[in-house]
């Protein structure tokens, strides 16, 4: 047997929210993608929108690079609303 | 980065309690032990199917018939999830599939009891499931973030699990004498081996060191067997059962049962092959797989061919 192509599933749980990666599984084709996952992921009403992509199709950055890719980032306090003084007289801003 | 690095930074990441991902740098032995132990809870969950799904079409209500079903169908998810899992980690679902058909792959031995009596769906659903609940919450907290996360999802549908095999044992002991002594012999078959799902004494358990440490496992096979013994001795209690040992007493000091010794003759005897139902459970598990062939192969067929005929239009 050659197994059936790999899927990732994302799921909606209501309309609102994001579609949210929920696990993978093995089908032959997108229908049954979705049809499978609709019957593992969603038993207990957890969707109510499927998204499925073949895992191949997913480019992922590299883990061992992760302290350079995000390096850029730490460094910008500036980027958060805490780094600016603002009395407290002026009141929520 | 060297390797004395990578295996520093996997450590630090141990320590910290920060997951490990799949695409992390891991060491082989990690690896090994993730992927055999997270398949054996995935063909545990498969295999753990054929005990319980002998009495559906025997169901004495619909609403047992519905729930048992609910309850198989979850399971085979459960696998579904674990498997999934085990794939992260480089190996394929064939590869683990023909591991667990050639016999080379182990399972959870508590599947190799037969399932005799109706009462035994409810012995099954409390002692099994309970028993297997304690390990799945503890890894929920394992190190390697896709069974945890496989884990966190799977506690949460189980948790219904064990509530109706024992909502089936309190009908049976309300009910007839007949019914009574059904859920009694029922308990005194499983009692034993639920015991024994948590493998052997720790002085005796050869991978559970090194996953304590690499936080694969969070706590030993004899502190989650008496976490079990602590909260089933209480509810054999109120359904008016009695547990099939007779070294059981409460320790006022330690705020614990005491329970008697296991035979581990018969633990290594079921491990080895030769429990009740080792080849009964193989073969059926070739013979399912074997008949689904034609299945997996006339879907594949099936997508190529839409797949070509988009191509083509």
């Amino acid at each position: 047997m050659n197994d059936w192509p790999l899927w990732e599933v994302f799921i909606r749980s209501r309309n609102g929210l994001d579609h949210k990666h929920v696990g993978s599984l093995h089908a032959a084709d997108w229908q049954m993608a979705i049809e499978n996952a609709r019957d593992v992921y969603t038993r207990r009403n957890e969707g109510v929108s499927i998204w499925v992509v073949e895992s191949r199709h997913i480019h992922a950055s590299d883990p061992e690079e992760q302290d350079t890719m995000f390096e850029s980032a730490r460094s910008k306090v500036y980027r958060h609303p805490t780094f600016y003084d603002i009395p407290d007289e002026v009141g929520h801003m | 980065m060297t390797l004395v690095d990578l295996q520093k930074r996997f450590d630090e990441k141990i320590e910290a309690e920060v997951k490990i991902e799949p695409k992390d740098w891991m060491p082989d032995g990690y690896r090994k032990t993730l992927i055999r132990q997270i398949s054996q809870h995935a063909h545990s969950e498969v295999v753990g199917m054929l005990p319980e799904g002998n009495w559906i079409t025997r169901a004495p209500s619909l609403r047992r018939k519905a729930a048992l079903l609910a309850k198989v169908q979850d399971e085979g998810g459960h696998g579904l999830y674990l498997y999934a899992a085990a794939e992260t980690l480089g190996v394929s679902r064939e590869e683990l599939i023909d591991e667990l058909l050639c016999g080379k792959a182990k399972y959870s031995s508590i599947f190799n009891y037969p399932a005799l009596s109706w009462a035994d769906i409810g012995a099954i659903g409390w002692l099994v499931d309970g028993a297997a609940i304690m390990n799945q919450v503890m890894l929920q907290r394992t190190s390697y973030g896709p069974y945890s996360r496989a884990m966190i999802r799977i506690c949460k549908e189980e948790s219904f699990h064990q509530r109706q095999g024992y909502e089936i044992l309190l009908t049976l002991c309300r009910g007839s004498d007949e019914q009574k002594a059904m859920a009694q012999d029922s308990l005194n078959r499983w009692w034993w081996p639920s015991l024994m799902m948590f493998g052997p004494h720790d002085s005796e358990s050869t991978h559970s060191e090194q996953s304590m440490s690499w936080k694969i496992k969070r706590k030993s096979n004899d502190e989650l067997r008496q976490a079990f013994v602590d909260a089933t001795v209480p509810q054999a209690r109120y359904l008016g059962l009695t547990i099939p040992d007779p070294d059981l007493k409460w320790n006022e000091s330690t705020g614990h049962w005491e329970f008697g010794e296991i035979d581990w003759e018969e633990f290594w005897q079921v491990v080895k092959g030769n429990g009740i139902c080792n080849r009964q459970r193989l073969k059926d598990r070739i013979r399912a797989h074997e008949e689904g062939a034609w299945v997996r192969e006339a879907a594949m067929a099936h997508a190529e061919k839409q797949r070509h005929r988009r191509d083509v239009a």
